[in-house]
């Protein structure tokens, strides 16, 4: 699905990303763990095409295209989703209004007749069931006025709408109770099959226990470091950061 | 859902100015210039009674004796007055009965312009005045009207017809003296449109005026008269287009509205006059003068998207003069390449429990100039008066400007007032939000900006609402660099 | 300069039976104030900047100076372990006044500071502001301020101003100097002690270096029958902050104009106002920041509380020039109305040539909120206390920005006497 080879970012003139590999196959879930500061929420902007970012050298291979030439929107069309960490506010743009437009435009893009209103809603209808969304927040401006909680479930109501082929999501779990993120791993698990995969970004291993990885990634200064079953998120918990830092070091 | 995207990329295909095109029919016209000479041509012309002589030789009189006004945020070359034709019509049956007997170029005109005069639009529920240069051209809608008792026709035909009404009510809300342009529209306007809403009437359709500026060199002076008697109800839309010339063309329009006790009259403009071409040459110098009056318990709302036009100077204003009179100001402006725009309204509370809202949006882009002006007076008399007012500015470019300039007076302890206004950028997190789940840079903007006008598009007729969306997407076009 | 021209208009014949100044000005300023007071008249309300207020009260009156006039001793001062420097009707009084200072900060009056040359007039633009004009033609004494280099003053700088005697005028003038890394506070205030009819004309200059820091208050308490005109402009270079706070508590008529032009990327200017009216008092408030750089704040806060047949203007303009970008700048003005008779005027704007900004205001008008006077009444606090206290959170928004205890103390002292208001 998505190789990411020697990947070196950075942002005004600072280094973040120093050389990350990663690999990703279809129907895989990936968890990217590590301290604050190590790159995790750059590697999730950088793979969407954040332009406040310089790719410096390496390259990512997205089902066979390179994805560092193709525009943010191209980017999205192709199949890459990312679940922002703080979702932005656009007053006045109905939710649906926006989705629709979206979905629109990733279908013209694959060659597909656009989706009819009714079809349209009856998918809005079927999707928010999944991440338990109110109808009515779907028709308000998107994430506007939306609690912490209700701005991380219009994401993955968003993510099930446009069914991407690779989620991204950043940080999902954080200012989220246990009850919402139960919600929203449901949303997760739900979606997941053998066709698209997920890269998870997080801090906690909190998430993990309800979205089981296949992979867990340390990330640590730029780099991913550790590479482990999802024991190791376990492990991460309970020895902390500390434990690779010093491993890292002492290499 | 209304208007989609779909539709709006189709829009967007023709997105240079898409009405600058020009009308070939013959008109009757007055030589170029102004003199007393040229008034008395022109209101024989029109055959007008003697007392509507008297009023524009007496309003020529007052504009001679004052002086043209200097801005303080728009710069342009002043009109040189002599070198405007002020009259200026197709030739023609006048005020043609039926669709009929309009001329088919005009009517060509009209459908490039989308406007109908036809059953069809009828149907719509859309009464349609269309004043082509200095002339109202046809009236549709008018004999269903006049069953109950709502007089719609162009201004000409309300002097002839009506004239105990227009005695009575033409320039009580903006006097001949109010301000250079208002004196000198007074002086030559040509025709408008008149429209009196009788005791308890609601009418049932949009009274709909469309102007357009056709031929060279003339100025376009219309005079708008709304009377909404006691109880009644009046939406009325207004649209505006001329073609693309290299020289300004003046635009210098006054729009009274009175509603009496309880009446209610709604007007809607959506104003995309031609704005210049990307340099600044050309354009109309479009100089308004809107007022309205409000008696007890009466209610005028303005609301208008403003796009085109050179340099716009209008303050559409309500006086709330009645107890619990409500005046309401919800308008977009957007300016490009180098236009200039100063607008905003005047509240003036005199009665008690009067109340004001205005919310302003305004969009600037490319090197164009958009500031709010905006007056709330309250009086001592306007006890426990309520106004709220909402600017915001949205800046595209690195090279525009936005400006905010309230004035707020106050003479009453009981009053509320609350202004609120930011500015900023448009949102890059927002754009790019809206380019990962798969939207263009542009249509990005154009759904952003949108939303941003949402408050005030809402407040507009449907078949308007699509418009001004069209129009808000084209005008905003490549803004960003 | 020996003679000035004289001609026919109100202005030139106001001052002209005042000894012209002896403050080491440079030629060409003098000149330019000359030509404005000799070519130029009073402001009527036609011009925008004076829409709101009528300076005839003032323009036709005669107003005399007094170089002799002394005041037994030092009334109430609002901080109690500052350096007073102390001036009255305009001339420095050595007897009253703090001689030593700190290491590293010098305080003299202005009209012997040979120093002051260098400064006096160069940053305040009087082009269109007669009153400054008439100030610097005619200015009799000030504090001349310099604050070394890396100096953090200890204690605040007090400059009293004592108003006394009938129609007497002061044209004061003050510069301060702060070098790099400096950092002290000013707190000016304005009295008056059997005083009638008097008039204070102001006009100060703060020239600050990189990373400087000021902290300015004007606390103006003159009575009732008393005028007050005083521009404050600042300059702020890189890395600075500039916080001035401006409290009208007394006078008949108080015009306070107050430019902030920001020059250097980084730095924030503060300005707090909070004025609190009564009778026929009329206090004007004007600012204006420029914001030439960018990567600055401005922040603003003005408060004002108006009773009887008082009447409040407010005119705050944030100016954003072309290039300045990342400009984060907040403008409030807040009033309250007590009486059926007071009145307010107020114009906030925004004019900005820069797209990457954050600038917004807001402005209210209303009154005490009935609803929570009832609340604290129900809780068996008595309506002038349940005011009180309403009045005080109020203000206090403003009055925050102070941020010292000591002058808070005696603002509220003041107006427990003027209004029967207790804090």
């Amino acid at each position: 699905m998505i190789q990411i080879k020697n990947l070196h970012a950075s942002i005004n003139g600072k280094e973040i990303l120093k050389g990350l590999n990663l690999t990703v196959n279809a129907g895989e879930v990936h968890a990217i763990m590590g301290p604050n500061g190590a790159g995790k929420s750059t590697l999730a902007s950088v793979l969407a095409g954040k332009e406040d970012y310089e790719i410096t050298s390496g390259e990512v291979i997205f089902e066979g295209k390179n994805l560092l030439d193709l525009s943010i929107e191209d980017r999205a069309k192709e199949g890459l989703f990312l679940a922002f960490q703080y979702p932005v506010e656009i007053p006045g743009v109905s939710n649906v209004n926006f989705l629709r437009t979206a979905l629109n435009e990733i279908k013209e893009y694959r060659k597909e007749e656009p989706i009819s209103a009714k079809d349209f809603l009856a998918l809005v209808r079927e999707k928010s069931k999944i991440v338990e969304l109110d109808a009515k927040l779907a028709s308000r401006a998107v994430n506007e006025g939306f609690s912490g909680g209700e701005k991380k479930r219009n994401e993955i109501f968003q993510m099930a709408m446009l069914d991407p082929k690779l989620a991204i999501l950043d940080e999902t779990d954080s200012g989220l109770d246990i009850d919402a993120l139960r919600i929203v791993a449901h949303g997760v698990n739900t979606l997941k099959s053998d066709k698209n995969a997920t890269i998870m970004i997080t801090h906690y291993q909190r998430l993990l226990d309800y979205i089981i990885p296949d992979f867990v990634h340390v990330l640590y200064d730029g780099k991913i470091v550790k590479t482990g079953p999802k024991e190791l998120a376990l492990e991460l918990e309970e020895k902390g950061y500390d434990w690779i830092k010093e491993g890292v070091e002492s290499i | 859902m209304g208007y989609t995207e779909e539709e709006l990329a189709k829009d967007l295909e023709n997105q240079e100015y898409k009405y600058g095109f020009v009308t070939d029919v013959e008109y009757d016209e007055v030589p170029i210039g102004l003199s007393v000479e040229v008034i008395r041509m022109l209101s024989e012309k029109k055959e007008e009674p003697q007392w509507m002589l008297d009023f524009r030789l007496n309003a020529f009189k007052v504009w001679q004796s004052m002086e043209e006004p200097d801005w303080a945020h728009v710069t342009f070359e002043k009109p040189d007055y002599q070198a405007i034709r002020y009259y200026s019509s197709p030739k023609g049956k006048k005020g043609a009965e039926s669709w009929d007997d309009v001329d088919p170029e005009i009517k060509e005109t009209m459908e490039k312009l989308g406007i109908s005069l036809d059953e069809q639009k009828i149907l719509q529920g859309v009464a349609v005045d269309f004043v082509m240069d200095s002339t109202s051209v046809a009236t549709s809608f008018k004999t269903k009207l006049k069953e109950m008792g709502i007089i719609f026709c162009s201004f000409s035909e309300a002097v002839q017809e009506h004239p105990e009404l227009v005695k009575k009510y033409m320039g009580t809300v903006v006097p001949v003296s109010d301000n250079y342009f208002a004196a000198l529209n007074a002086a030559v306007f040509t025709d408008g449109s008149f429209c009196y809403i009788p005791k308890g009437v609601r009418c049932p359709v949009e009274l709909s005026t469309y102007f357009r500026i056709n031929k060279g060199g003339t100025g376009q002076f219309e005079r708008t008269l709304v009377v909404c008697d006691e109880g009644g109800y009046a939406s009325y839309l207004e649209g505006c287009t001329a073609p693309k010339r290299d020289e300004n063309q003046l635009h210098a329009a006054v729009v009274e509205l009175i509603a009496m006790e309880n009446a209610e009259i709604k007007y809607s403009t959506v104003q995309n006059w031609y704005p210049g071409d990307k340099n600044g040459l050309g354009g109309v110098f479009n100089f308004v003068t809107k007022r309205g009056l409000c008696e007890k318990g009466a209610k005028i709302s303005w609301t208008q998207v403003e796009t085109g036009s050179a340099v716009t100077w209008k303050y559409p204003s309500c006086i709330l003069k009645g107890d619990n009179s409500i005046g309401e100001f919800y308008s977009v402006a957007v300016t490009n390449n180098y236009q200039q725009a100063d607008t905003g309204t005047k509240m003036i509370h005199l009665g008690k429990n009067t109340k004001s809202t205005i919310i302003a949006k305004g969009i600037s882009t490319g090197r164009s100039q958009n500031s709010y002006r905006g007056l709330v007076q309250i009086h001592k008399s306007a006890e426990n008066a309520r106004n709220f007012t909402q600017c915001d500015s949205l800046l595209m470019t690195d090279e525009c400007g936005a400006h905010t300039f309230p004035y707020i007076e106050c003479k009453n302890s009981t009053a509320k007032i609350e202004h609120e206004a930011t500015t900023s950028k448009i949102g890059e997190d927002q754009i790019f939000y809206c380019m990962q789940r798969g939207l263009s840079e542009e249509k990005a903007i154009s759904l952003i900006v949108n939303g941003y006008c949402k408050e005030v598009l809402n407040k507009l007729p449907m078949e308007f609402a699509v418009e001004a969306q069209k129009l808000l997407a084209i005008s905003i076009e490549n803004s960003v660099g | 300069m020996d003679t000035i021209l004289q001609q026919d208009t109100k202005l030139a014949l106001f001052g002209a039976n005042w000894e012209k100044t002896n403050l080491p000005f440079d030629t060409a300023v003098l000149e330019q104030a000359n030509t404005i007071i000799n070519t130029l008249d009073f402001p009527t309300t036609k011009v925008e900047r004076w829409k709101y207020t009528r300076v005839t009260k003032i323009s036709n009156k005669t107003f005399t100076q007094d170089k002799t006039a002394t005041i037994q001793s030092l009334p109430t001062l609002p901080l109690k372990d500052a350096y007073n420097v102390v001036f009255v009707n305009g001339v420095y009084d050595a007897r009253l006044s703090t001689t030593t200072f700190e290491a590293g900060l010098s305080v003299q009056p202005i009209d012997i500071a040979e120093e002051a040359k260098n400064y006096l007039g160069k940053m305040a633009n009087i082009e269109d502001k007669v009153f400054a004009a008439l100030n610097t033609a005619f200015a009799t004494s000030g504090a001349f301020i310099k604050i070394d280099a890396k100096k953090v003053v200890e204690k605040p700088i007090q400059l009293v101003f004592i108003s006394t005697g009938e129609h007497k005028v002061a044209n004061l003038r003050n510069v301060v100097v702060a070098d790099k890394f400096s950092q002290a506070r000013i707190t000016q205030v304005f009295l008056s002690e059997n005083a009638n009819e008097c008039f204070t004309n102001s006009v100060s200059e703060y020239f600050m270096e990189e990373n400087a820091h000021l902290v300015v208050d004007k606390i103006q308490y003159e009575g009732s029958t008393d005028f007050h005109i005083a521009l404050d402009y600042a300059k702020q270079p890189q890395n600075t902050t500039f916080k001035i706070n401006t409290v009208t508590l007394n006078g008949l008529l108080v015009r306070n104009d107050v430019v902030i032009d920001v020059n250097g990327q980084n730095s924030i200017a503060y300005l707090n106002g909070a004025y609190i009216l009564k009778d026929n008092q009329h206090v004007d408030n004007h600012t204006f920041v420029n914001h030439y750089e960018a990567n600055c704040e401005s922040h603003e806060k003005y408060r004002g509380v108006i009773d009887d047949k008082a009447t409040a203007v407010f005119n705050g303009m944030i100016y954003v020039h072309p290039h300045a970008q990342k400009i984060d700048s907040y403008q409030s003005n807040g009033n309250v109305l007590l009486s059926d008779t007071a009145s307010v005027n107020s114009k906030p704007e925004l004019e900005i040539y820069a797209d990457d900004v954050k600038c917004s205001h807001g402005s209210t008008i209303g009154q005490l909120d009935e609803e929570a006077i009832y609340y604290l009444r129900a809780r068996g606090i008595s309506k002038k206390s349940a005011r009180a206290l309403m009045v005080s959170a109020f203000i206090g928004d403003a009055l925050d920005g102070l941020d010292n205890e000591e002058l808070v103390d005696y603002i509220h002292d003041i107006l427990e006497d003027r209004f029967g208001w207790t804090f």
